[in-house]
């Protein structure tokens, strides 16, 4: 097979940083290409060189495209000759179809008046290719975001693609959705449609990729060929971190101890259709120094289980108790639950979590301004000695506290929102999906926290979709299907195949 | 010399044009005021820094700086709120109807006025709070129920005039408390015909406690390795504000010496100042308009909030319809009319952001004079309404296109 793309030695300089380093990469016609390396490595800005998004004469190197040298000027340009990017966060606009969305800046027109009967017509045919069964009038708001990766899929397909690429498709979705879209990418390749997919999930890049280039700090570390080699996720994460991670999951001690936080009989409905269980008669309970994972399918209810209990953040009519230390306390609203021992770090830290126009030292203070205030007159001084405090103590990268949270990488701001929670000492911290979106390095850094602070005596449940993750880190794993809390499992019992199953045969 | 101290100088140049770029905003805002004065200065030759036309500047847009306050932290808290020119129009037929048709004593028609202006807001602030209506429908609104309110109490016409104690809540002077003699000695020392030695005084003690405050300030942040002004801006912008408050304050002191509402705005606006800055009760505004799922998620009582920056609002409406009915010395039906959009104006020109949380009280005053200045020099120069308006609007416009093009190239 010849090579569809051949980038050469590209470099690329912003002022004062080097972003890119002399970067190759080379992907053959109809396969399918993994390109992996940590947050900030430079897999982003490779893709923006190659789309057009900064012009040709903005980096050095050369890029050889389908038998002939390219010098996309813009998006536009990459996207006349088949390049498409599908970057993580999805460009759709929810208030519209799915037609609509499908031929947006594309519509199927003839001077000015859309054609209704061809656009639909058409975004039937799309649909159908990747396998998503909703009517082309569906509002795109309506769907999940499994269904809404499909969508742009689809957007992709209607514009005649050749080389197809990836940011973190599976970053949001379900283990389900995932396999889904795993699905319709070899499906693609099959049809001729060549691939670039960038992601963090090792085991999906085992999964699909063809070839693998593995970017560590701007440059090019290594490329392997499945085809010629076996690649195993050792080697690929040797090669992001730049050295060998025997373990992924820090060693931890277990300390069994006296239950420290029980959830008894807890009923959610869903905040608009009143008709709507969400969460069905859950029980759990947490003990001093255990950390329990809660796995469970996307939409299976973990996040709203957790919002629900944290002040009744999310649903309606919400009934059952909570207790600490067998006391029962009032978690009826956000500030009473703090003050009950409770915190919840979200899943999604930019709209939950973080201002991110806010420096990081406002950000740590913002859930116990008691702790750096008297009579309600702030000390900025403890302030800044807090954040400060926690900078080192979290090891945040960043110049100095007074750095707006948005300027951090994912990894740091995970970080911060880590500090704010841990500031307002918490006996019981709720982790929704705490690795989310960060690199390998800054993951380990997390575990290492978690492990930290259940040797401190703290009770930690843990959310995460990645069950690889909950095997290496907890203590026990309930597992959760339709709202149900359907099963629990030892860390000796549990299995990826044991929790699937209880989630399949409940 | 020490090799710290060389160090130290070698690395202030790069650090000033650094902190110059990071802190252009607040410059900005202080030179362009400066700037529009000495302009109108010398267009008007002379008049606009006479002591009589000071004194009229600051009872002119006192009633706005009031009502700035207020607008600030409704803005800084992601709201908005278009009703408060009729309700500062409201307020003030109510005082009239009270005290010139009711013979209601004044201190309790103020007293019931301002409670009149807090439920106001309270019923404003319940819908945008409780209900999540958007704050620009509820108070658009208000705007058309208080301004129809203010017509219907007032039956069309005019009510005036007020008792003269009433009237001194606009256009009275704080009488001088030191024997003349020394106002006597004063004024032969500096060649003015009289010098209100209070207000002199009073300038003095607000120059040096704003050169202490800053200096303890600097002190604290230094302690605590915090990188801050670097010193040639400190002591440049401590000369220009102490410079400005002598110069004015000695300026009214050979008028009729400290106007009241002078004395009001600016303890008012320290409060506020203090309490958005300094405060817990700040701080939650302003992480409520930062991001108000977050705020919320950290324990921040987000809706008790929004309602009681309403409830504020609404009072400082009311006191600054008390002001400008006193001003007028008669309550008319039009008082107020698209006055919040100067209010609002002087608040983004002030460097606050549509879309909340950011913003200061000092930056939205400064704004408010900055339009006010404006204001004042075009009418001396006798530049007709016209103009006026289409300046002030592309002002505005130069303001905020000034702070948008500043944050991308901040980035």
């Amino acid at each position: 097979m010849s090579a569809l793309l051949e980038m050469r030695s590209i470099t690329k300089t912003f002022p004062g940083v080097k972003a890119l380093d002399e970067v190759s990469l080379t992907v053959r016609e109809g396969e399918i290409h993994a390109l992996v390396g940590e947050n900030g490595a430079g897999k982003s800005t490779l893709m923006k060189v190659l789309s057009g998004v900064y012009p040709a004469g903005s980096y050095e190197g050369e890029i050889h495209y389908s038998g002939g040298l390219a010098e996309f000027r813009n998006i536009a340009d990459s996207e006349k000759r088949g390049i498409i990017i599908i970057h993580q966060e999805l460009a759709l606009v929810p208030l519209l179809s799915i037609a609509e969305n499908l031929f947006l800046g594309n519509e199927q027109a003839s001077r000015g008046v859309i054609n209704w009967h061809g656009t639909f017509r058409r975004t039937e045919e799309l649909l159908h290719k990747v396998g998503l069964r909703e009517a082309p009038t569906t509002l795109v708001g309506k769907l999940g975001v499994g269904k809404q990766q499909l969508v742009e899929i689809a957007k992709a397909l209607s514009k005649e693609v050749r080389l197809l690429i990836l940011d973190e498709p599976t970053a949001a979705l379900s283990e389900s959705d995932s396999q889904a879209l795993l699905d319709l990418l070899l499906e693609l390749k099959a049809q001729g449609v060549t691939s670039i997919i960038i992601s963090h999930k090792l085991n999906e890049v085992r999964r699909v990729a063809d070839s693998v280039t593995v970017i560590r700090d701007g440059a090019t570390v290594s490329s392997m060929d499945a085809r010629t080699q076996e690649i195993t996720e050792d080697a690929i994460v040797r090669d992001m971190v730049g050295r060998d991670m025997a373990h992924r999951y820090p060693a931890r001690r277990r300390v069994a101890k006296d239950v420290l936080f029980e959830v008894q009989n807890w009923n959610v409905w869903h905040p608009e259709q009143s008709d709507r269980q969400v969460i069905k008669s859950a029980n759990l309970k947490v003990c001093a120094g255990e950390v329990v994972g809660i796995a469970g399918l996307m939409g299976s209810g973990r996040t709203e289980l957790a919002m629900s209990i944290f002040g009744r953040s999310y649903g309606q009519n919400i009934s059952g108790s909570a207790r600490i230390k067998g006391q029962e306390v009032d978690v009826s609203r956000v500030d009473r639950a703090i003050d009950a021992g409770l915190a919840y770090v979200t899943e999604d830290r930019k709209s939950l979590g973080l201002i991110l126009e806010e420096p990081i030292s406002r950000n740590v203070s913002l859930a116990h301004l008691q702790g750096v205030s008297q009579n309600g007159i702030l000390n900025d001084n403890l302030e800044t000695e807090v954040a400060e405090r926690y900078r080192k103590a979290m090891n945040i990268r960043t110049p100095s506290v007074f750095q707006k949270v948005m300027n951090l990488s994912g990894g740091n701001q995970q970080k911060v929102v880590l500090s704010k929670w841990l500031f307002a000492e918490p006996g019981v911290l709720i982790l929704d999906e705490p690795t989310r979106g960060i690199d390998v390095g800054a993951k380990f850094e997390i575990y290492g926290i978690i492990n930290e602070l259940s040797a401190m005596g703290k009770g930690v449940l843990m959310i995460s979709s990645e069950m690889p993750e909950l095997l290496g880190m907890c203590d026990r794993i309930y597992v959760m299907n339709e709202g149900a809390l359907v099963g629990e499992l030892t860390a000796e019992e549990a299995s990826q195949e044991r929790i699937m199953s209880l989630i399949v045969t409940e | 010399m020490t090799l710290a101290q060389a160090t130290t100088t070698e690395a202030e140049p790069m650090r000033i044009g650094e902190y110059l770029l990071g802190h252009l905003r607040t410059y900005g805002l202080l030179f362009a005021l400066i700037a529009i004065m000495i302009f109108f200065q010398i267009s008007t030759s002379g008049t606009l820094l006479r002591p009589v036309n000071i004194t009229n500047l600051l009872l002119q847009n006192s009633y706005i700086i009031i009502m700035a306050l207020g607008m600030l932290i409704v803005i800084v808290s992601g709201n908005i709120d278009l009703s408060v020119g009729s309700v500062m129009g409201f307020v003030g037929a109510l005082a009239a109807v009270m005290i010139v048709q009711l013979d209601v004593p004044y201190l309790l028609a103020i007293v019931i006025c301002l409670v009149v202006g807090g439920l106001i807001g309270a019923a404003q602030g319940y819908w945008v709070a409780y209900w999540k209506i958007p704050s620009f429908i509820v108070t658009l609104a208000g705007m058309l129920v208080f301004r129809g309110l203010s017509l219907l109490l007032l039956e069309g016409q005019s009510v005036g005039p007020f008792p003269r104690e009433f009237q001194a809540l606009a256009n009275g002077f704080v009488a001088d408390v030191f024997p003349a003699g020394i106002g006597q000695t004063f004024a032969a020392m500096f060649g003015a015909r009289q010098v209100n030695v209070l207000a002199l005084g009073v300038g003095i003690i607000a120059a040096v406690a704003i050169v202490w405050s800053g200096l303890r300030a600097r002190a604290r942040n230094r302690a605590y390795g915090v990188v801050d002004e670097p010193r040639a801006f400190f002591i440049a912008r401590n000369v220009i504000v102490v410079g400005a408050i002598v110069f004015i304050m000695f300026k009214l002191s050979t008028f009729r010496g400290l106007p009241n509402v002078l004395i009001t705005m600016g303890v008012l606006t320290m409060i506020y100042a203090f309490l958005t800055e300094r405060t817990v009760l700040g701080r939650r505004v302003y992480a409520l308009g930062g991001n108000q799922k977050a705020a919320k998620l950290s324990g921040i009582k987000t809706e008790r909030l929004t309602f009681l920056a309403f409830v504020n609002m609404g009072v400082l409406a009311a006191a600054a319809g008390l002001v400008f009915a006193a001003r007028l010395n008669t309550a008319t039906p039009k008082a107020g009319f698209a006055l919040e959009l100067d209010v609002i104006a002087a608040v983004f020109i002030g460097g606050a952001s549509m879309s909340g949380g950011v913003g200061t009280i000092v930056g939205a005053v400064v704004g408010a004079f900055l339009m006010g200045v404006l204001n004042n020099g075009m009418s001396i120069m006798g530049i007709g309404i016209d103009y006026q308006q289409m300046i002030k609007g592309l002002v505005l416009l130069a303001a905020v296109i000034f702070d948008v093009y500043n944050k991308s190239k901040q980035g």
